[in-house]
């Protein structure tokens, strides 16, 4: 078992920044779902709030895909 | 069992980033700025691809549309849609700018998706031109438009006076953060899905696994076609909502 105390700390990293993907992910279907129980009320009205539904997917996403970029860093680049 | 499918450095045979690497097309020299590359390669077909699409299937303007034309009407009318819903009647203006982001982006991740391709949405360094030309050309259609008024964005004259100059701070971070998002976005999305296709089909080389991995390989494969159009999707009707804030700037 060797190995420098720097890389050990670099792999734990990582794999905490994975925990900020988790939280995308409960975000991304928390506006599915609210997205899905508003429509399946309404859904006559549900065919033009589609686009609300991927600006706000898409601004929920972001944050996941930065932590998975830190990840990346942290592998690759630092 | 395990031993023979490890390589030395990593525990895969192949490294899961290594498709995103920029290799010169002739030789094995240094990549300078004029080296033509896999990234010129593939930059070129995705041109060659857009044209084929738009060129030939608007060539017979038939009232009963070919496979190629309804296509290309399809994503004609999507985008001319999309503007006009988000941006607004003065929007149209900037329709040809909007479409020609929509059908490079789009046939990026299609072309990127086939095997021994290369993703170019996957470099920052390309989204990241493309967001940054969104963001200026906004900005500057802004400022171009409103003049002065274009600040009304950042100055929240819905919200009591006490909190104004705290929201301005939050609106004005908000809208350098743009461009950094919008592009990190779409390559976070393509290195993503590629790679985790690339992290499954490493396990294939282990005899005990490789059903498994190669039935997740289809299932991601899957998920990819679904996920390149959403992202091509999403880039674009984020292009209208910041061209919709240039346009109108007072909420």
């Amino acid at each position: 078992m060797e190995g420098n105390i720097g890389e050990l700390g670099q792999y734990i990293g990582v794999g905490l920044t994975a925990i900020g993907m988790g939280g995308a992910a409960i975000g991304v279907g928390n506006v599915a779902g609210n997205f899905l129980s508003g429509a399946l009320r309404n859904p006559s009205a549900a065919a033009g709030q589609t686009a609300t539904l991927f600006i706000g997917m898409a601004f929920a996403e972001a944050l996941g895909i930065f932590s998975f970029l830190v990840a990346l860093l942290l592998m690759f680049a630092v | 069992m395990a031993t023979e499918a490890h390589g030395e450095a990593t525990g895969l045979s192949f490294h899961p980033m290594d498709q995103f690497i920029v290799r010169p097309l002739f030789g094995d020299g240094a990549v300078h700025w004029y080296t033509p590359t896999n990234v010129t390669l593939w930059l070129f077909l995705i041109v060659a691809a857009t044209l084929a699409l738009l060129v030939m299937g608007t060539r017979g303007r038939a009232i009963v549309p070919s496979r190629s034309q309804s296509i290309a009407e399809l994503a004609y009318g999507l985008v001319h849609k999309m503007v006009a819903d988000i941006a607004g009647k003065d929007g149209l203006k900037y329709f040809p700018y909007i479409m020609t982001l929509f059908m490079f982006i789009v046939f990026a991740n299609f072309l990127g998706l086939l095997p021994m391709a290369f993703t170019v949405t996957s470099h920052i360094a390309v989204t990241g031109v493309l967001a940054l030309s969104v963001f200026l050309t906004v900005t500057a259609i802004g400022f171009i438009k409103n003049g002065a008024h274009f600040l009304d964005l950042f100055w929240v004259r819905s919200a009591p006076l006490a909190i104004r100059p705290v929201l301005a701070v939050i609106e004005v971070i908000s809208y350098f953060v743009r461009p950094v998002s919008h592009s990190i976005r779409l390559a976070g999305n393509m290195i993503a899905g590629h790679a985790v296709i690339k992290v499954f089909a490493g396990f294939a080389a282990i005899a005990a696994v490789a059903p498994i991995s190669i039935i997740a390989v289809v299932g991601m494969y899957a998920f990819e076609i679904l996920v390149a159009f959403i992202q091509a999707y999403v880039f674009t009707i984020l292009t209208c909502v910041y061209l919709k804030d240039a346009l109108h700037p007072s909420h």
